[in-house]
């Protein structure tokens, strides 16, 4: 089977999120990247060199620049003649193009897998993660996003694949790009974190977040995370929230500090290698899935805490 | 302008699902349904943009069973002026849907049709994009804020790091995350008078659609379990462990 796998990248560099993907492909056949966007050659050497990448496809073509579907999909569709499988990140690119692709080509998408049963058998995630649920498809082609934390990641070095021009791309016309606010971080970025400390409602304002929960993650050089409702409420940005409708994540050590625990954002967490929770009531559902529970207030725990370690 | 609304009858989202015992699915015998909450969204979007004077009409079409009528009250509750129940008790997965609801916007021509992200049943995540390829229209996922000027329609999406904001010309495609608003609860008096607003009711068959599955589901198992964890006494008690674990040492 051949594969293509859509690479995620800013036109400079290629994100993380690629090289789980790159794993999951390599166990359906022989890898093929696609990068597709303006300017980006940089990203196609960098891909060249993953092991296990058998050929690089570059589109390289100022309609490409912002990854918008209507211009890549069609793009992928026609690549698609002379591959069998279509393998993105379940992020925010990839479930964006991924699905606009698999209803060219008349195939149902599956979504978010967490493993490779079969040539044609998956396994995903279904009801938040309360169920897993293990599919086979009958479509001819295969499209399909992956769930990062579910795959380790292919090595940086080692490969050699060719480098292929791909032309055709062209302007849709449908859409257009206005702008991008990226919120500037120096910390470790959420989903390919090996420590994160998360806060929740408990809280209660921004300005305690950073108070409390920043000094933490700074000692354990980790990255921030937090519940909807310390969202919703406005103590961080929205790409903050992990749960079913905000990041997955999967680190080594996820230290949840007054968040109770509630179904959606366990989906998004509860495959941590070691969950520590801080909540001050004992029967908050956190403790039900943490390894390590304090029952404290979390404004005196998390500065003693952090001044211990 | 015409709003066309999809809305899923699914789990309510503050039930724990349970896996039947069999493999098959999980029991959705005797637990309560709702409207999908990014669906709500996406209605309560469109009456803000009806309200707002930028579009005459918003209708809502569900794709399910008999009971999906509930959902679709629900939806004419809140303001939605008519709806279309497309009733079958088969499993329609989201190409099926994307299928049929192409052919809805062949008949109705809206110039927007609002979905939820994913449905919180299946997670998929992706009707509203293959809706979006089917009609060759462009699309806005995961909308944060969303403005309708004329003939297009100017959307912040949430991306991972942060906002992307594009402009489709309309016809287009735009799908609700949580930010977008705050849906509106359904008054007493709207939900006696959604009773009498139009719901015409449809099958599959009558759009000429195969919605026979592509994926088979060989079984659904509950997710691993994690091992019970320990409580410690203390502060010190946990800079002892983390430090065991290699973690801040």
């Amino acid at each position: 089977m051949k594969t293509l796998v859509w690479v995620e990248h800013d036109n400079a560099v290629m994100k993380d999120a690629t090289l789980a993907v790159v794993t999951a492909a390599g166990k359906l056949g022989e890898v093929h990247a696609l990068v597709a966007g303006s300017g980006c050659g940089a990203v196609a050497e960098q891909v060249a060199k993953v092991a296990g990448v058998a050929t690089v496809h570059v589109a390289d073509d100022a309609s490409l620049e912002h990854g918008l579907a209507e211009n890549v999909a069609p793009l992928v569709a026609k690549l698609m003649e002379s591959h069998d499988a279509f393998l993105a990140p379940a992020t925010t690119t990839g479930k964006n193009i991924a699905p606009r692709v698999a209803a060219l080509l008349d195939v149902m998408q599956i979504s978010d897998i967490l493993s490779v049963e079969g040539p044609k058998t998956f396994t995903r995630p279904i009801y938040a993660g309360n169920a897993i649920a293990t599919v086979e498809s009958s479509d001819a082609k295969l499209v399909i996003t992956v769930r990062g934390t579910a795959f380790d990641k292919a090595a940086t070095e080692g490969g050699s694949a060719a480098i292929e021009a791909v032309g055709g791309a062209s302007d849709a016309g449908l859409s257009t790009f206005l702008s991008a606010e990226i919120a500037k971080s120096e910390r470790p970025e959420l989903t390919s974190a090996k420590i994160i400390v998360s806060g929740g409602r408990a809280l209660g304002s921004g300005e305690k977040f950073e108070e409390v929960i920043t000094p933490l993650a700074d000692k354990l050089g980790a990255g921030i995370g937090a519940s909807r409702a310390a969202v919703d409420a406005g103590y961080v940005p929205n790409d903050y929230q992990v749960g079913q409708t905000g990041k997955i994540v999967a680190p080594e050590v996820y230290v949840a500090v007054g968040i109770s625990g509630a179904i959606q954002h366990l989906a998004g967490m509860k495959d941590s290698k070691t969950i520590i929770a801080i909540n001050k009531d004992e029967d908050a559902p956190i403790f039900q899935v943490a390894d390590i529970g304090l029952v404290a207030d979390l404004f005196t725990a998390v500065p003693e805490l952090t001044g211990k370690l | 302008m015409k709003i066309l609304v999809p809305v899923k009858r699914v789990i309510d989202y503050n039930v724990k699902p349970r896996v039947k015992a069999d493999g098959t699915g999980v029991d959705l015998a005797n637990v309560k349904m709702s409207m999908n909450p990014f669906d709500e969204i996406a209605v309560e979007e469109a009456l803000r943009i009806k309200e707002a004077g930028k579009a005459e009409e918003v209708v809502a079409v569900s794709v399910g069973p008999a009971k999906a009528q509930e959902t679709l009250r629900t939806a004419l509750a809140m303001g939605a002026d008519r709806a279309i129940l497309i009733e079958t008790d088969e499993t329609v997965e989201p190409l099926a849907v994307a299928k049929l609801l192409a052919k809805v916007a062949a008949e109705e021509n809206p110039g927007l049709i609002l979905l939820g992200k994913q449905a919180i049943d299946d997670d998929s995540n992706q009707t509203g994009q293959m809706l979006a390829a089917l009609l060759g229209w462009g699309q806005a996922t995961f909308a944060n804020t969303v403005s309708v000027e004329g003939d297009s329609v100017t959307v912040a999406r949430e991306i991972d790091g942060g906002l992307q904001t594009v402009k489709l010309n309309t016809p287009a495609i735009v799908t609700t995350d949580l930010r977008l608003n705050e849906p509106r609860y359904a008054s007493l008096p709207n939900i006696m008078k959604a009773k009498k607003k139009p719901l015409d009711t449809k099958t599959p068959g009558d759009y000429g659609v195969d919605i026979a599955p592509r994926l088979t589901t060989l079984k659904v198992t509950e997710p691993p379990v994690r091992s019970a964890g320990i409580k410690v006494a203390d502060v010190d008690a946990l800079v002892g462990k983390l430090k065991e674990m290699g973690v801040g040492a």
